[in-house]
């Protein structure tokens, strides 16, 4: 079955994988280590920038998004994108508000 | 015109899908069935029944409404006759409607295809609205009584009611869960199985509806489907989320209904106006104007419909920020649709009309929708909301948007699809007759809503004090002229699939798209051989010196 | 643009991009799904910043943490089963999956001790303990039942697919020519495990 949109990449190596496992387990490493920090506003802000980074991570080599072509990636920005206008929005709603 | 380089002539030899034995025979060739087609009229068959039944409901509200005081039910019906009738058309008729028959039966062959992407969800599709009917008919059945929360199910006396709640809840996740493998299923077909030569830009427009309806299902869903599942835990286990003595937000719970369910009403809209702008080109004989700007503000219309939920609980208790925030996306998506509107109108110009039933439904649309969608952006000024927010006002604006929109649509659909889905054409004259007591009773019964909404009327009021009794008895009024209307058309469609005159025309209308180029009632896959398009679809011949005939090179 | 296989067989063609695209969909559902819960989540949060960091001292953050790696550890053995197969390495492919099973079983069997801890010092909902304290912590405790419920779920339906698969691919329905079903399972996987990689930060690294 002819797939011009999926490109034939390393794939087919295990040593990519392995790499990227042992950059999660560092970053997890990392995060906890940070969390144990004061560092007051900026917990959780941390906490997400590093859970982004991993999420990315399995997103583009173990879910073989950065091999899919560019609709697959389009697909996933739509996604996202939809939830963080929805924080967006709502935060609107809770940040700005006076008590509750 | 659409030009196909490989003829799909008629094969006398092959069966329509209608005759078509595959590997089960009789009931089970149908309730087995993963043909598009046969999926499409199984969805037609049960989407008619809750219709009807949705359409009793409403007609029975109605008939309490016709006088202050009690008429023919106490209180407490009331309530649950009016969630029904929410929870019923909402989701069972108006969600799915569209894209579940027209979209399962057409998309495919609007695009060249044999079938959708996943034919058996598409079935499971049909399996899980079935249960989800099911439940709620269970709901309405089992002691405790139907839900009377309205179709929205706010907290908190969505978790303090001692009705079927559990069973509403249940059955509209189930709905949901359909809905979203109906919209996974659309969106795939469209990217993947699109016949040779057909780009983005020759797509029909109705296509172009159908996927951005799709999106909207797949992303939006889930967001109530976890806001159900939500209700359900807090009534099983009392967790607190939405409940203020435990800390929790019963205006966080609107919000997140909300994120949905204004989502919600483009996944209704969107493929009428699909339909819309399928018709029109071949009733008038034009070229549809400004093809890339209906496409486009379908997209945008699924985009911008996900900026202004909160549109919808301006006196729920939210900051003035926000308000005035949503209040300012609300007016943005307006602007689309009436792009669309537009366009519409400038293909009528100087075109070459004709009344059929079909397009006399797609004018109604229009006027219809238009009235909806101005006082849609009426609503949306804030100082204007504060006043008619929950009252008939409300309810009359989303009646002309999702009945004098979606709903004439549907109906236009019906009546321009027919022949080709059955082989058969209806009884046009009668056609004409029951499209007027339609359109005459539909504004009878609606249009009084906006002046006693605007005059302070509540909605889903039992009762209602004297000045506006003449505006009530007025209403009831249209909802008979209404549904003699209804009555009528049932009648004819019922009885044209049966009985109705048989015709083997492919094309009786005229229409460019590819649905009528292949036989009266399609065989089973649709195409003898895939075809190869090369122009953009509604192609008519015009002596205008500024119409362009486009082809691939 | 796609061109259709047409076989005599009543089976339709076969098309495994549109196989996946039609499993990322579905995993959006799944991410929003979820995403409605972490926008309840960060409103609360919002809310009741000091109650929630009081209540999550509750939680094992080595339990926590411990869980996490074995979760991306499973994401791994998925990951390289499916290169096993594209290297027509079914044995290995096999023992992967089934390795991935196993650390998705320990997940579980950790999560079901932390539970029935909480249960025993009478955090549960609807407890009087709970009840007791202050809202922040009620909901915080509201949500991590529901959240991380959720989630065990979502193991569990996992674990079983992924068993499905490995019968599969030891039958010989799943090849190094015909393995779309078992990528897709690896999708669903590594779904459930990004949605763990925020749920532990939020719940266990707020102290």
């Amino acid at each position: 079955m002819q797939e011009k949109d999926h490109k034939v990449s390393n794939s087919h190596n295990y040593s990519i994988y392995i790499l990227v496992w042992l950059a999660l387990m560092i970053l997890t490493t990392v995060t906890v280590a940070i969390a144990g920090m004061d560092i007051g506003r900026f917990t959780v802000a941390t906490a997400l920038v590093i859970a982004s980074v991993k999420a990315f991570l399995v997103l583009s080599i173990f879910m073989h998004l950065r091999n899919e072509g560019k609709t697959f990636i389009i697909f996933v920005i739509v996604a996202l994108f939809f939830l963080g206008i929805s924080f967006i929005l709502l935060f609107s709603d809770y940040s700005l508000q006076a008590g509750l | 015109m659409s030009s196909v380089a490989v003829a799909t002539g008629s094969n006398g030899h092959e069966p329509s899908y209608l005759d078509y034995k595959g590997k089960h025979s009789g009931i089970l060739g149908w309730i087995l069935s993963t043909d598009h087609k046969r999926i499409g009229l199984l969805y037609l068959c049960a989407l008619s029944v809750f219709f009807l039944v949705g359409v009793t409901f409403g007609f029975l509200m109605r008939l309490e409404l016709i006088s202050p005081g009690r008429t023919i039910m106490d209180p407490q019906t009331y309530n649950s006759i009016f969630t029904l009738h929410g929870v019923i058309m909402i989701f069972l008729f108006v969600v799915p409607g569209l894209p579940a028959v027209f979209g399962n039966f057409f998309l495919p062959i609007l695009i060249g295809a044999k079938d959708v992407a996943f034919p058996r969800i598409n079935l499971l599709s049909w399996y899980l609205y079935m249960l989800g009917g099911l439940l709620a008919v269970i709901s309405i059945l089992l002691p405790g009584g139907p839900a009377d929360t309205g179709w929205t199910f706010y907290i908190p006396y969505a978790v303090r009611t001692n009705t079927n709640v559990m069973l509403a809840l249940f059955a509209a996740f189930t709905l949901g869960f359909s809905s979203i493998l109906t919209g996974l299923n659309f969106v795939t077909t469209v990217h993947r199985l699109r016949a040779p030569g057909m780009s983005w830009f020759k797509m029909p427009l109705s296509v172009w509806s159908l996927y951005a309806t799709a999106w909207v299902q797949i992303l939006a869903t889930p967001i109530i489907g976890i806001t159900l599942l939500l209700v359900a835990v807090e009534r099983l286990l009392g967790v607190g989320i939405f409940d203020p003595a435990l800390g929790g937000d019963p205006v966080l719970y609107q919000h997140l209904f909300w994120i949905y369910s204004h989502p919600a009403v483009y996944i209704m809209i969107l493929p009428a106006m699909g339909v819309v702008s399928e018709i029109i080109p071949v009733f008038a004989r034009r070229t549809i104007f400004g093809y890339k700007f209906i496409a486009f503000s379908s997209i945008a219309i699924a985009l911008f419909g996900s900026l202004v939920w909160a549109h919808h609980m301006f006196t729920a208790g939210m900051s003035n920020t926000s308000q005035f925030l949503f209040s300012l996306l609300t007016m943005l998506v307006a602007i689309p649709s009436a792009i669309k509107v537009f366009n519409w109108i400038a293909t009528l110009y100087k075109g070459s009309i004709e009344l059929a039933t079909p397009m006399l439904f797609v004018l109604a649309f229009i006027f219809l929708f238009s009235i909806g969608g101005l006082t849609g952006v009426m609503q949306g000024i804030l100082s204007v909301d504060i006043q008619v927010h929950d009252t008939s006002f409300i309810v009359a604006h989303f009646h002309y948007v999702m009945f004098g929109g979606t709903g004439f649509g549907f109906f236009a659909a019906m009546h321009y699809w027919f022949p080709k889905m059955f082989g058969k054409m209806y009884n046009r004259k009668l056609a004409k007759v029951y499209f007027w007591l339609l359109f005459v009773g539909f504004n009878v019964l609606y249009f009084p809503m906006f002046i006693m909404g605007w005059l302070g009327m509540p909605r889903r009021y039992y009762d209602y004090l004297p000045e506006f009794h003449s505006y009530h008895f007025i209403s009831t009024i249209g909802s008979w002229i209404l549904v003699a209307g209804m009555i009528l058309m049932v009648y004819n469609i019922f009885k044209s699939v049966l009985k109705g005159t048989i015709i083997t025309d492919k094309n009786p209308w005229g229409g460019e798209t590819l649905e009528w180029r292949i036989d009266t009632p399609p065989i089973h896959e649709n195409f003898i051989e895939i075809p190869v398009v090369e122009t953009d679809p509604y192609q008519y011949k015009m002596n205008e010196p500024d119409f362009k005939k486009v082809s691939d090179n | 643009m796609s061109t259709q296989e047409h076989t005599a067989a009543a089976h339709v063609h076969r098309d495994d991009v549109g196989s996946r695209m039609g499993m990322w969909l579905f995993l959006f559902t799944e991410l929003l799904l979820f995403g409605g819960l972490f926008l309840l989540y960060s409103v609360y949060r919002f809310t009741y910043a000091d109650q929630f960091h009081i209540a999550a001292k509750e939680l094992n953050t080595i339990v926590g943490a411990f869980n996490t790696a074995v979760l991306l550890t499973s994401s791994l053995t998925m990951a390289l089963s499916i290169v096993a197969i594209q290297r027509n390495q079914k044995l290995l492919s096999i023992v992967l999956q089934m390795i991935t099973i196993l650390l998705a079983l320990f997940f579980m069997v950790n999560k079901y001790f932390e539970w029935t801890a909480k249960f025993h010092h009478g955090i549960y909902p609807g407890s009087e303990e709970l009840l007791s304290r202050q809202p922040g912590e009620i909901l915080f405790f509201g949500l991590y039942y529901v959240m991380t419920g959720l989630h065990g779920l979502h193991v569990l339906v996992g674990m079983v697919l992924i068993a499905v698969m490995a019968r599969m691919t030891r039958q010989g329905t799943i090849t190094h020519n015909n393995y779309v079903r078992l990528e897709n399972t690896g999708l669903y996987w590594h779904l459930v495990d990004i949605i763990w990689i925020f749920l532990f930060p939020l719940f266990y690294l707020i102290t």
